[in-house]
């Protein structure tokens, strides 16, 4: 989540879900949490019987709008515009917490005078590249005004030597497999994620920031963050934003009013975002916004103040800790590339760490990875094995890389709890994909979509002419396995096991581990040095003992390994000193105690202290005190901070803001920071303190910067680390049907990449053939793409078939009836779907002119007990800048009544009444379901 | 917001609890039959009662059985104090967000089919209505606004509401039943032991909210069944599956008079936000009906929640109804001899 990572230092979300409960005002906004996390909305509806007040800001009335106190309409992808109005009535009715502002964030620092505004050159920043579609935050200076111009990487950063060009994408080009990998790279090989960075990969990371930039606190300098900022959101004013909303000048003064009211130093609001924020081209700049917001109003680090990621999978955040990302390490350590400056370890280290800041540490981190990855064959004189970390050439993020699949430039693919064939962003395209491959892995519970697209797809070739042969995987269930979850807000929540899974299911760890072990196995004798990597890699997981289940009687699985093993290896462990009680090598208590000369090993950083003794496993705490925080229950990273940049919770001298919202404070007399959470700060660094002009590390922070992950230790309203501009900007969609009123020279994000091709084509701004606004969503009966709920007969009933969402008076001019059959349009395909024409869809006008918007909710496929046409095929595939996703969330099509193509489409699986029999495992027999049905 | 729940001790109630190991009863399956008691609501005490005494009950049961169905006493507890432990629902509905997780839950817990994939266009609301294999059952209204004109706030409203058996004092489902399947239980809940019912269906049209239902699939068992009010967990000492996996603690289980409480509190707590639509339905007395062991808070007509304004007890007046159906029918015969006679007299006058 850079949109989080690069205002604040960390992308994760700021609080925990609990802390909702503390808001006076929520704004819900990209999300549709009372559907998508039902759990989840048990706090904000605390908080609402608490008396704070929840708005709701959605292209459609949802259950969450249904639950809100204010719900406003918007047309879908006018999000920035929105947010930016309520900017714009923060700085021009001084409501702005000026306390807060001037001291914890970026505002007064001064940026290089050479950077030029969207206002200055109508909707692009300097250092834009039109050729190759890209800036180079560099070259248009996106500095602090200290820093050196650029001399190394200037110019012509490697891998930037050649665009793309318009109609590679898509397949379009079959003979596009000559060209050369660099070509992907010309928008930074890293995407995703790198935690508050200085700058993009076309610069040194450590050279344009320095821990003392110069500033002007009374705010007069024309070029400081603050003045910028006025001038880049003066355009948001009311009426505009209302014109490219289509919601009214009053209901965007309403929200900024109740914002403002509900924030200060007695009260805090809480922005809540899901992927109806991030799958947009402009998506992380929207979370950018959402975070300038928030920086202005003070609402960052306290309770109830905070931009609360809403994650859509059960461990997604896991996902991006312990990385599954091609260009990410664990812990957010960017993955070494063929660049130059990544040759060598401490180039690496030079490179990518910051001098001041937690990141001085970054040599740490990596040593004590490669440590824990390369055990005893990692020592200093060989780099710790640098060198065997795989060097990434190119973009292999997941939509490039299936556009290369469907190429057929790859040979083999691994899907473990994924459904690309029907979740996926232009499915069709990415079915494609899947049938150009050779063999295809797929581990799941059920035989989803993209295991069974070879033979049940009805738009699909016959099963004979496809060649990709397919490995189904059984998986275990939840309940069979165990291992931890990191949830939404960093909390890692181990899991036991129950039950033996069924039959030859086994964990996806198991999976992983066994192939690793036979790869292991393949490549003993090899003494070729590309196989030492493999050979070396410390894979020893293997349970000590026979493993137990809860009732004590052993498991009947062998070969299984043990997940607390991978957790302790992650938590990290000294090399030199043993544990008294197990004469194992000693568990860390936490980061801080890495080392650079390899005497110690981890295998993520951040997650370090979450086993410290080999009998302590405190993601498996479940224990309820008396702290509203709950600190004992799971573990959360960093450090089992629960509030990330909680110093903020104090004022610049270390006391509470207000009683009502005190959360850490500096306690004179202990000489240390107290509170109800752990400090996110050094826990004696005095408020007074202040840094030495050349200090390095942590030292270089002063006593009142609470953003430590920042070289600077403040916020950042102006964040160059963002590949689309360090202001958020209005762009429209992709696809639009109206043009962009704000800076009509420049319609779409110039920064976006569109794979055009014949199975991708785009209804560029405006869309003439497509004119209606579509969007995705969610319902709560359902799951994602269908996966673990259409194959169950209890959820199928309450959400039975595909539909789609329209308003009275769009049915009225298709002539289509509500619960008949309609067909969507789009240019990548057309799908049939149920009518539910609603009023809570409306018709917006938008610059005078009337825009229908539509729903589209994308749970069903092709396999299945339910089925029906996927909605992802209507979808482009495209990639934002920043972290390569898809815009789903705002796209062109056309709606007809009736059938077009009427596919039959037969369930994969048979309707079953009862989704399963089987008594309750481990309940007593009084205690069993009364209806344990025998049917004639 | 965490419901304390009392923990059960079924042996220190006076009334016939059944323990542990116990068989349940089965609903849906076919000509299996329970030998075990089922529990009742205060039995009586082996000495009060003779042989002789036990003959003649028993026979004017049989007696009160064999003819259609006569409003019958409720069971009560022997002990009053007892009376305060009667379990229910409160459901409010203002922090309802309509996720039918009780739906799930509820036929998870208890086993029961799913009604069919039917896309039926109302709102969100595709299983329709409380019945036979539906115990807990989300309602979805749309009360959208269409000119949100004004101070520019949109006064859209999406109604939710999770339905369920209300579990009444005088349940005429109860009084209706002919084989006595339907009984109090040890909880003061209403409870249709399955086996017993003999799939007559009186119950199904005695019910003035349309609980019950029969199920008549291919192959179940024709009986009617409805919510247990999850007696088997709360034997247990568990909450009702519905009650324990709602997220926002829309649905609560208690004792009632907890319950009550507390939903008065609420409603204040509401109107005191300027909250005027809040009023509680089947808390007190509504229609013929005392208060109700389910419970709601609405903040609409219970029309819009497909609730009867004034549920009809159909027991009510019927000795008069009996009383009228015999005199018409006594005036009839009266009036049909007369005419008879006459025509009878007239003919012997020709």
């Amino acid at each position: 989540m850079p949109g989080l990572g690069a205002s604040f230092g960390r992308g994760a979300a700021t609080n925990f879900q609990q802390d909702l409960a503390n808001s006076d005002c929520i704004l819900i906004m990209g999300s549709n949490m009372a559907e998508a996390h039902p759990v989840g909305f048990r706090w904000p509806m605390k908080a609402r019987e608490r008396g704070a007040t929840i708005i709701h800001v959605d292209p459609r009335f949802s259950r969450t709008s249904a639950c809100a106190n204010h719900y406003v309409q918007i047309r879908a992808g006018s999000d920035i515009a929105f947010l930016g109005g309520l900017i714009n009535y923060v700085l021009t009715h001084e409501k702005w917490f000026k306390e807060y502002v001037l001291a914890y964030t970026n505002a007064s620092t001064i940026i290089a005078d050479e950077f030029a505004d969207t206002e200055d050159l109508e909707g692009i920043f300097s250092g834009y590249d039109a050729k190759e579609r890209a800036y180079e935050s560099g070259k248009g200076r996106w500095v602090y005004a200290d820093s050196p111009a650029e001399k190394k990487h200037e110019g012509e950063p490697i891998g930037r030597t050649e665009p793309e060009s318009q109609g590679q994408g898509g397949i379009g080009k079959q003979g596009a497999g000559d060209r050369e990998t660099g070509n992907d790279m010309q928008h930074g090989i890293h995407g995703p994620g790198l935690m508050g960075g200085a700058s993009t990969h076309t610069s040194k990371r450590a050279a344009s920031t320095s821990a003392h930039p110069p500033t002007d606190p009374t705010l007069q300098n024309p070029k400081c963050v603050m003045n910028l900022l006025r001038k880049h959101f003066a355009r948001y004013t009311p009426e505009l934003v209302s014109k490219i909303c289509g919601c009214k000048p009053e209901e965007i003064q309403r929200v900024a009013e109740l914002l403002c009211q509900n924030s200060g130093r007695d009260r805090t609001s809480a922005i809540v975002y899901a992927v109806g924020w991030t799958q947009h081209s402009i998506g992380p700049q929207i979370i950018r916004a959402a975070g300038i917001l928030q920086q202005l109003l003070g609402n960052i680090g306290r309770p109830g103040g905070m931009v609360m990621a809403m994650r859509g999978h059960c461990s997604i955040q896991g996902s991006t800790d312990i990385s599954t990302l091609y260009d990410l390490l664990p812990g957010y350590l960017p993955q070494p590339t063929t660049e130059e400056h990544h040759e060598t370890l401490n180039g690496y280290v030079d490179y990518e760490g910051l001098p001041t800041g937690y990141w001085a540490n970054t040599k740490k981190f990596i040593v004590s990875l490669l440590k824990a990855w390369y055990g005893d064959a990692a020592q200093p004189e060989n780099e710790f094995r640098f060198k065997w970390l795989p060097h990434i050439d190119g973009d292999y993020s997941q939509l490039p890389f299936f556009e290369k699949m469907a190429r057929g430039e790859v040979k083999g693919y691994f899907v473990l709890g994924q459904n690309p064939a029907g979740g996926a962003p232009n499915a069709a395209l990415h079915r494609k994909g899947l049938r150009e491959l050779e063999w295809l892995v797929v581990a799941d519970w059920f035989e989803h979509e993209t295991a069974v697209f070879w033979k049940d797809d009805p738009k699909g070739p016959k099963a004979s002419e496809i060649k990709t042969e397919v490995f189904f995987i059984p998986a275990a269930s939840i309940a069979a396995k165990e291992g931890s979850f990191t949830n939404t807000q960093r909390m890692l929540q181990w899991h036991d096991k129950a039950v033996d899974p069924e039959g030859d299911c086994r964990s996806d760890l198991s999976f992983v581990w066994n192939l690793g072990r036979r790869l292991k196995k393949l490549y003993e004798g090899s003494t070729k040095p590309q196989d030492q990597a493999i050979q070396h890699l410390t894979w020893d997981y293997a349970f000590d003992e026979p493993p137990r289940l809860p009732d004590g009687s052993l498991s009947r699985l062998t070969d299984e390994p043990d997940a607390a093993k991978v957790l302790q290896e992650i938590n990290g462990y000294s090399l030199v000193e043993r544990d008294e009680k197990t004469g194992k090598p000693k568990l860390l208590p936490g980061f801080s105690d890495l080392k650079d000369d390899g005497t110690t090993a981890s295998g993520g950083w951040i997650y370090s202290g979450v086993f410290p003794a080999y009998d302590r496993n405190r993601a498996r705490d479940r224990i309820i005190g008396d702290n509203p925080l709950q600190p004992n229950w799971a573990w959360a990273w960093p450090h089992n901070r629960r509030v990330m940049y909680n110093r903020a919770s104090a004022d610049p001298a270390g006391k509470p803001w207000s009683e009502r919202k005190k959360l850490v404070w500096w306690d004179e007399t202990q000489k240390k920071w107290v509170g109800f959470d752990q400090p996110d700060f050094e826990p004696d660094k005095s408020p007074d303190y202040r840094a030495p002009a050349d200090a390095k590390g942590m030292k270089a922070i002063d006593g009142n910067s609470p953003f430590i992950m920042k070289p600077d230790g403040k916020s950042w309203l102006f964040a160059p680390a963002m590949k689309d501009g360090p202001f958020p900007t209005h762009y429209e969609p992709i696809e639009s049907p109206v043009t962009n009123l704000l800076y009509p020279k420049q319609n779409d994000s110039p920064v976006v990449r569109y794979f055009e091709g014949p199975l991708n084509l785009i209804d560029h701004v405006p869309s003439k053939n497509y004119p209606i606004v579509a969007c995705t969503f969610r319902v709560t009966e359902m799951y994602l793409s269908g996966p673990m709920s259409r194959f169950n007969s209890w959820l199928n009933e309450l959400m039975p078939a595909m539909f789609v969402e329209i308003s009275p008076e769009l049915a009225a001019e298709k002539g289509i009836e509500h619960g008949g059959w309609l067909t969507v349009h789009s240019a990548r395909g057309s799908i049939e779907a149920r009518a539910m024409v609603t009023r809570r869809l409306r018709p917006l006008q938008i610059d005078g002119k009337q825009v229908h918007q539509i729903g589209i909710p994308f749970h069903w496929g092709f396999a299945g007990e339910a089925v029906g046409d996927i909605a992802n095929d209507l979808v482009a595939l495209s990639a934002e800048p920043n972290v390569s996703i898809q815009e789903d969330k705002a796209f062109g099509v056309d709606i007809t009544a009736g059938r077009t193509h009427a596919s039959n489409q037969i369930p994969t699986q048979s309707y079953a009444r009862w989704p399963t029999t089987q008594p309750s495992p481990q309940t007593p027999k009084s205690a069993q379901p009364e209806g344990q049905v025998h049917q004639s | 917001m965490t419901l304390s729940l009392p923990i059960y001790e079924n042996e220190s109630r006076s009334s016939g609890a059944t323990g542990r190991g116990t068989p349940r009863p089965v609903p849906f399956a076919r000509a299996e039959h329970r030998s075990a008691s089922t529990p009742t609501c205060g039995t009586i005490d082996e000495d009060d009662s003779t042989a002789l005494g036990r003959a003649i009950d028993d026979a004017a049961d049989e007696l009160r059985n064999a003819f259609p169905p006569v409003r019958r006493s409720v069971p009560q507890p022997n002990r009053p104090e007892d009376l305060q432990d009667i379990m229910g629902f409160f459901t409010d509905t203002t922090l309802c967000i309509g996720c039918k997780a009780c739906e799930v839950a509820c036929k998870q817990w208890n086993q029961l089919p799913s009604d069919g994939l039917q896309f039926t266009g109302y709102s969100y609301d595709n299983t329709k209505h409380v019945g036979a294999t539906t115990w807990r059952h989300v309602a979805f209204k749309e009360q959208i606004n269409r000119n949100s004109d004004g101070d520019g706030t949109v006064q859209s409203r999406w109604l939710m509401m999770s339905d369920v058996c209300k579990h009444c004092h005088e349940a005429p489902c109860q009084h209706s039943c002919p084989t006595g399947a339907i009984i109090y239980n040890q909880f003061g809940d209403v409870y249709l032991q399955n086996d017993i019912c003999n799939g007559c269906g009186y119950c199904v049209s005695a019910c003035p909210f349309g609980v019950l239902g029969r199920a008549d699939n291919e192959h179940d068992d024709g009986h009617a069944h409805k919510c247990t009010l999850c007696m088997d967990r709360q034997e247990g000492g568990l909450t009702p599956a519905c009650a324990k996996v709602c997220p926002t603690s829309s649905i609560q289980f208690g004792p009632l008079e907890d319950l009550r409480k507390k939903a008065k509190g609420r409603v204040e707590e509401l109107r005191e936000r300027g909250n005027d639509r809040a009023y509680l339905y089947g808390c007190d007395d509504v229609g013929d009906y005392g208060p109700l062991s389910a419970f709601f808070l609405l903040e609409d007509h219970p029309n819009e929640y497909n609730l009867p304004e004034n549920p009809p007890q159909p027991f009510k007046g019927q000795k008069a109804r009996y009383a009228a159906s015999i005199g018409v029918g006594a005036l009839l015969a009266g009036v049909a001899s007369w005419l008879l006679a006459r025509s009878g007299g007239n003919r012997r006058g020709r």
